[in-house]
């Protein structure tokens, strides 16, 4: 289907879809889809947040002594670099209504070095608890912490950090797509600008998750 | 009101091919006949047709452990089948008649077929998302069924830890299949939310949609927002189960509660992605058939959308014996009864609708007066099993079974047939033998109460539901529910063979029911891109049969 209907004119627009009554119809659906989607996400973690919030009333002692074993350090980085990715996504929408291509190329390839440079830091985090034994469920062998709930505190650790980075991951193939795009086909402009936008929006919520999961995670 | 045609925005033109020729249009079913035409079709009929072939075919799946349940309870002690046998059997009726059949049957077949219809579009806001929540579908079934033929599990279709995590059956891949449906579930639900915020036509504003519009509407946001915490809880379940993620692992301080808490998050609410799209059909069918609009319009679509409100805060009154606190169970049961309340003012409007209506008493008004018969007496006793000192006696017992089995069933599958029945001439331009219809209609409902009214008395005498084996005093009260069962079945296979046959050499119709639902607006079976010629508009209501001010004498000179 979809037969393709060029809106006439010097500047070349996406393509409209049939059965949409207009361009802007298309764009506000496409947007709509996005945030309902990013709703499902949020209650994805939501999810486990209930579990955080569950185990953390009932083991209280065992949530704060894990929680310092974390490495305050990494994890603020982490939270720099991925604040300031959202920027440089931020960024990419900017120029991609202002039609320089370029720029949203550069500004995704930035967002994308700086994604990669947090699931690296993340990589060493795991691969230290990994080591000391700090892991979920019957996986726990680390001295330092016996609290009973300890192991628990690691279950949910591990369950939220993986799936965030998970979203990471499918975040940073969305970037990626758009990224191509504009420097292959540079065709983003003032009337053409919903996939960088809609990878933005997706992007952010990646963000979002990781400010919720950071103070719930290392500053107990 | 917009005049006719002045909407065109640049680029509104309805498909360039169907302007000026008034040729031979063919029918959405005729456009493309090879077997790729269908299986990578992004046209919203055809997928709910495709849809629907799935979906039977597991209701038959679902149906035929339902039988198999039945069968085995007609002694008291072992009849065809072991033990853990009958575990596994029971767990998969409800697997596959809940996640493969119940969630999508109304709102993926006919949601699908019908929305774009109702609301004058030409297809869904995303048709590929559309498709692909087909194939979705498809591979969490597959998933499901595999693990089903690998061993099945035994731990009943709520899953409850500590047990599903322990023990030795497949629950992995069921789990991991139903996780995989609910992504279909969410794609379906997305979809229909932006559709009805976008795509509906001029003269359609939000208090002219179609009534079944505002249940699927009220439907979606529940699919899109309690959906996604089931999907994580079955992963962690799955997790736990393969790699002992430890998650709910009472050993080392994990707690059972909390997943009941998150498992009824989602699962209550998704009883109303059941019974809501079956509201819908309903006040689309009770309006059609008594020739009169639709009584308290407002009411009744305010009251879906209360309904999916309210039901995302009453989950806890699945959990009343599992030892949450007595100021919660004492909430949650005010606020179960919060739901009886929108369902009443459901079931007022259709009887006000009903009421001195020039009611035509076809099959599908047929399956009305059982819905409303089924809705009613499954909503009261669920005020009952609501009401915390009266669920401690009946927790857990066939009284439950039964009640959940007059909604699920009594309502949910009434809507489904009423809806097959309504919307066949829709779908494929022919009809049905009427007489057929309404025997089969009569077996279906005699034979639906003769299976669960003996399960009301059996659990009210003590009957704990899920056993394997009971005392001999309770055996009469079983081959009743047993018989019952099997009229119940008759009535499906009759349904089966005529509609088959109607199929094939049924009588060309258009509107049988001359009805003024938008969707009979254009031919039937519609053509590819629902209508020809440019964009329809929608002066009066739906269902606008009677000008209330001319019925009532105000308005002599029109």
């Amino acid at each position: 289907m979809s037969s393709a209907h060029v809106t006439p004119g010097s500047v070349p627009g996406p393509k409209l879809a049939a059965h949409f009554a207009s361009l802007e119809v298309q764009k506000h659906a496409a947007r709509l889809g996005m945030w309902l989607f990013l709703a499902t996400e949020i209650l994805l973690f939501a999810g486990l947040f209930a579990c955080y919030a569950a185990y953390r009333f009932l083991f209280p002692e065992a949530w704060a002594a894990s929680s310092r074993s974390l490495d305050l350090t990494m994890g603020t980085i982490n939270t720099v670099v991925l604040i300031t990715s959202s920027f440089t996504a931020a960024m990419a929408v900017h120029y991609a209504k202002e039609g320089k291509n370029a720029m949203v190329g550069h500004m995704n390839v930035l967002t994308l070095l700086m994604a990669v440079g947090f699931l690296v830091i993340k990589f060493f985090e795991y691969k230290h608890k990994f080591h000391i034994g700090t892991l979920p469920g019957r996986y726990y062998f680390y001295e330092g912490i016996q609290l009973p709930g300890a192991p628990l505190y690691f279950t949910v650790y591990f369950a939220s950090t993986a799936l965030h980075a998970l979203h990471v991951v499918i975040g940073m193939t969305v970037l990626a797509f758009a990224t191509v795009r504009a420097y292959r086909v540079g065709d983003f402009n003032a009337n053409n600008y919903t996939q960088v936008e809609l990878g933005s929006m997706y992007w952010h919520l990646v963000d979002l998750v990781w400010i919720f999961l950071f103070p719930m995670l290392y500053l107990v | 009101m917009t005049p006719s045609s002045s909407i065109a925005a640049p680029g509104a033109v309805p498909g360039h091919e169907a302007h000026d020729d008034h040729g031979h249009h063919p029918s959405y079913l005729t456009d493309g006949t090879t077997v790729k035409s269908w299986l990578l079709t992004v046209d919203h009929k055809r997928i709910g047709i495709m849809y629907m072939v799935w979906v039977l075919l597991f209701f038959l799946v679902g149906g035929i452990f339902a039988l198999l349940i039945r069968i085995e309870l007609l002694t008291p002690g072992p009849t065809i089948m072991d033990a853990m046998t009958y575990n596994r059997v029971f767990t998969l009726h409800g697997v596959v008649m809940i996640f493969l059949f119940m969630i999508p049957a109304i709102p993926s077949i006919f949601g699908n077929f019908l929305l774009p219809l109702m609301l004058g579009a030409k297809d869904v806001a995303f048709p590929r998302l559309n498709l692909l929540s087909l194939y979705v579908y498809l591979a969490g079934a597959g998933f499901a069924l595999w693990g089903m033929l690998n061993g099945g599990l035994d731990t009943g279709w709520t899953f409850y830890t500590p047990y599903s995590a322990h023990t030795t059956t497949t629950v992995a891949p069921v789990l991991f299949g139903a996780f995989i449906i609910g992504f279909s579930s969410i794609l379906t639900g997305m979809n229909f939310i932006v559709t009805t915020h976008t795509m509906r036509a001029p003269g359609i504003t939000w208090f002219k949609m179609p009534l079944m519009v505002w249940a699927l509407y009220a439907t979606s946001c529940i699919q899109v927002l309690a959906t996604p915490v089931i999907g994580l809880l079955l992963l962690l379940v799955t997790a736990e189960n393969l790699f002992s993620l430890g998650m709910f692992d009472v050993a080392r301080g994990g707690d059972p509660v909390l997943f009941q808490h998150l498992f009824w998050f989602y699962s209550h609410p998704a009883v109303y992605i059941m019974v809501l799209p079956a509201f819908g059909v309903m006040s689309e069918i009770v309006s059609a058939f008594s020739r009169k609009n639709i009584f308290g319009y407002r009411a009744v679509a305010y009251s879906s959308l209360g309904i999916a409100f309210v039901g995302f805060f009453a989950w806890g009154h699945h959990m009343f014996v599992s030892g949450q606190s007595t100021f919660n169970a004492g909430v949650f049961g005010v606020l179960t009864m919060l739901v009886g309340v929108f369902t009443a003012i459901k079931v007022f409007n259709w009887v006000g609708t009903v009421y001195k209506g020039a009611v035509e008493f076809s099959t599908p008004f047929a399956y009305f007066c059982g819905f409303l018969f089924f809705t009613v007496f499954g909503g009261m006793t669920g005020i009952a099993v609501g009401t915390v000192s009266l669920d401690v006696p009946w927790h857990d017992t066939y009284f439950v079974v039964a009640h959940f089995h007059f909604i699920m069933v009594g309502a949910t599958i009434m809507a489904f047939l009423a809806a097959l029945h309504y919307w066949f001439p829709k779908m494929f331009g022919k009809m049905y033998h009427e007489g057929w219809g309404l025997v089969s209609a009569a077996f279906i409902i005699l034979g639906f109460n003769a299976t669960f009214i003996p399960q009301f008395l059996v659990g009210n005498a003590g009957m704990p539901r899920r056993y394997y084996e009971y005392p001999e005093r309770f055996q009469a009260l079983n081959v009743a529910s047993t018989a019952g069962a099997s009229l119940l079945a008759f009535g499906f296979i009759i349904i089966a063979v005529y509609l088959t046959y109607a199929l094939i050499y049924g009588e060309r119709v258009d509107n049988p029911w001359h009805s003024k639902g938008y969707e009979w607006l254009t031919m039937s079976p519609p053509p590819t891109h629902n209508f020809i010629g440019p964009q329809p508009t929608y002066p009066e209501e739906p269902h606008f049969y009677v000008d209330p001010k001319k019925a009532e004498g105000e308005v002599s000179d029109v």
